[in-house]
């Protein structure tokens, strides 16, 4: 029997999944990782702050990580500190802002577990539509931009020079990294949320030869990921979010090990780890 | 350094002080500060349609900042860049660093720039010597190799300039020559403007037309005979300038086919 939020819990999971391959794609080439990280960590206050303005968690939590993210890309534009000092300021200062509030205002209850280790059993019907309409631009910018979005990636000033807009499609890519680590942390929490987007395009790599190759390859691994978690954490009672990571960096591993022995089975048997993919040597 | 002009000049390419030749791009008292140090100072420039304009100097000179200066890419503090409209320019960065995590090969990476027939992919790549390596990941290109990929993505655009930043990073001797002629090649059958950026004093191409001796401001410029003997430049690289010509001519005297441009 398949009940609905079950369901509905089925219907995120895969969806938030297609969301991060390809943006996960971008976040591991540019390195983008530790900025899902400062940006998860922050929600917190995006949601104590969308409760005491009564609007909706999930949406409070979309505006409040487009806001944070157009502050870093603003902040990036001319800066004296590194980028991970003045992410790592930002997003623990949030987070503690969001700490305090949550323990000064007594009459906010909110369950501080469900948001940082996710509860996907809580998956309403807003947040599907949000997830819809936010796949539906993903969708429509990598179409129209994924070549100047890979070739920003590779090296800007080239990208520049041939007419790419460098600067408003980093922005564009931001926002919308920042938009699915919104919804993702409705699925797995902020402490986890970051590995959504970074191991399944980690898994995705030793496979693909071409940029759009890696990013469908880990939206694909991603939705079984997610899929298998969700069903071990019914059939075994597991919490969902920590399954659905853990099924991800099982599936890393697996596609990794395969990899390495496919590579040292192509040499006659010797399996040389370090340099398992032939073409990443100099 | 290699400063005569032995290899014969294309005779369409118009001389600059015979017809008035379009300028491409000028910078007219480019200042740039950043971080309060300023890199460039008072630099005027101007790179006319067809000619090979060699700017050189040594490390911290400021020569990629010019060539960001002249295509757009970065804002002079002070000083004017007049950019004739609708150029076609055809850049190779100094640097190109594909992160592991990239999986790109030769094809995909030339079609960033816009999508491409394989003829078209075909013939750039033969052009820069390099037939046949549209499948290759690009990490598994030599430093040379990779030049020339480089070099083919800026000729997809059909330049009528090309800026070329350290076109010889990571080449070694013998391949930095033929680079040279490859370049030089290149802009005899297009016909396009070369802008060219080297910290490499004593090996200029023979092909360049007007050398620019930079070091945060321009020292001097004028054909490559003139700059080798003005003073300024003397002063700049004299006794390092000295050795390493030497070292040069005795690189030179081992090598059984002399390189292309050069006196017998």
């Amino acid at each position: 029997m398949i009940e609905g939020f079950l369901l509905r819990a089925l219907l995120a999971g895969v969806g938030i999944a297609l969301l991060a391959g390809p943006l996960g794609a971008f976040v591991v080439w540019r390195r983008l990782a530790i900025f899902g990280e400062a940006l998860a960590h922050s929600a917190l206050l995006g949601v104590v702050l969308a409760y005491l303005l009564e609007l909706d968690p999930t949406l409070g939590l979309v505006l409040f990580a487009v806001l944070l993210a157009t502050a870093l890309w603003a902040l990036e534009e001319q800066q004296l500190l590194p980028t991970d000092t003045i992410l790592s300021t930002l997003s623990h200062g949030a987070l503690a802002a969001g700490l305090v509030i949550l323990s000064l205002v007594d009459w906010l209850r909110i369950d501080l577990l469900a948001y940082l280790f996710g509860d996907i059993l809580a998956v309403s019907r807003l947040d599907l539509w949000i997830l819809a309409a936010l796949l539906g631009l993903v969708a429509l910018t990598l179409a129209k931009y994924w070549r100047g979005l890979v070739s920003l990636t590779i090296e800007p000033d080239l990208a520049r020079v041939e007419g790419v807009p460098v600067r408003r499609l980093r922005l564009l890519l931001d926002l919308l990294i920042a938009a699915a680590i919104a919804v993702g942390m409705k699925l797995v929490g902020l402490v986890l949320v970051v590995s959504l987007l970074v191991v399944p395009a980690a898994a995705a790599r030793p496979w693909s030869r071409t940029p759009h190759g890696m990013a469908w390859r880990a939206a694909a691994l991603g939705a079984l990921a997610a899929t298998g978690g969700l069903l071990a954490s019914v059939l075994l009672d597991l919490p969902s979010g920590p399954a659905i990571v853990l099924v991800a960096v099982l599936v890393f591993a697996a596609s990794t090990l395969a990899h390495q022995l496919r590579t040292a089975h192509r040499r006659g048997g010797s399996a040389r780890p370090g340099l398992a993919d032939p073409h990443l040597r100099r | 350094m290699r400063a005569q002009a032995t290899e014969p000049r294309p005779p369409a390419r118009p001389g600059p002080m015979v017809d008035r030749p379009t300028v491409l791009v000028a910078l007219e008292g480019v200042s740039v500060e950043l971080d309060e140090r300023l890199i460039l100072d008072r630099v005027d420039l101007a790179v006319h349609a067809g000619e090979i304009v060699t700017v050189i100097g040594p490390n911290g000179a400021g020569k990629t900042t010019l060539v960001k200066v002249a295509l757009s890419l970065l804002a002079p503090t002070r000083g004017r860049v007049t950019v004739r409209p609708g150029l076609r320019v055809g850049y190779s960065p100094q640097q190109l660093a594909i992160d592991r995590a990239m999986p790109i090969d030769v094809r995909g990476f030339l079609g960033l720039g816009g999508p491409r027939g394989p003829a078209e992919l075909g013939a750039v790549l033969e052009e820069v010597g390099l037939a046949g390596v549209e499948r290759r990941p690009m990490r598994a290109l030599s430093g040379g190799e990779l030049r020339r990929v480089l070099l083919a993505r800026a000729l997809l655009r059909r330049p009528e300039l090309l800026a070329l930043d350290e076109p010889l990073s990571g080449v070694d001797v013998a391949g930095q020559l033929e680079l040279y002629e490859l370049i030089a090649t290149v802009r005899r059958r297009r016909g396009c403007a070369v802008l060219l950026v080297s910290h490499d004093l004593h090996l200029v191409m023979a092909a360049t037309d007007r050398v620019v001796c930079l070091d945060r401001h321009v020292c001097c410029s004028g054909t490559p005979e003139a700059v080798a003997r003005d003073a300024a430049f003397l002063h700049l690289f004299g006794d390092r300038l000295a050795r390493v010509v030497a070292l040069y001519q005795h690189h030179h005297a081992c090598r059984h086919d002399p390189p292309p441009g050069r006196d017998p």
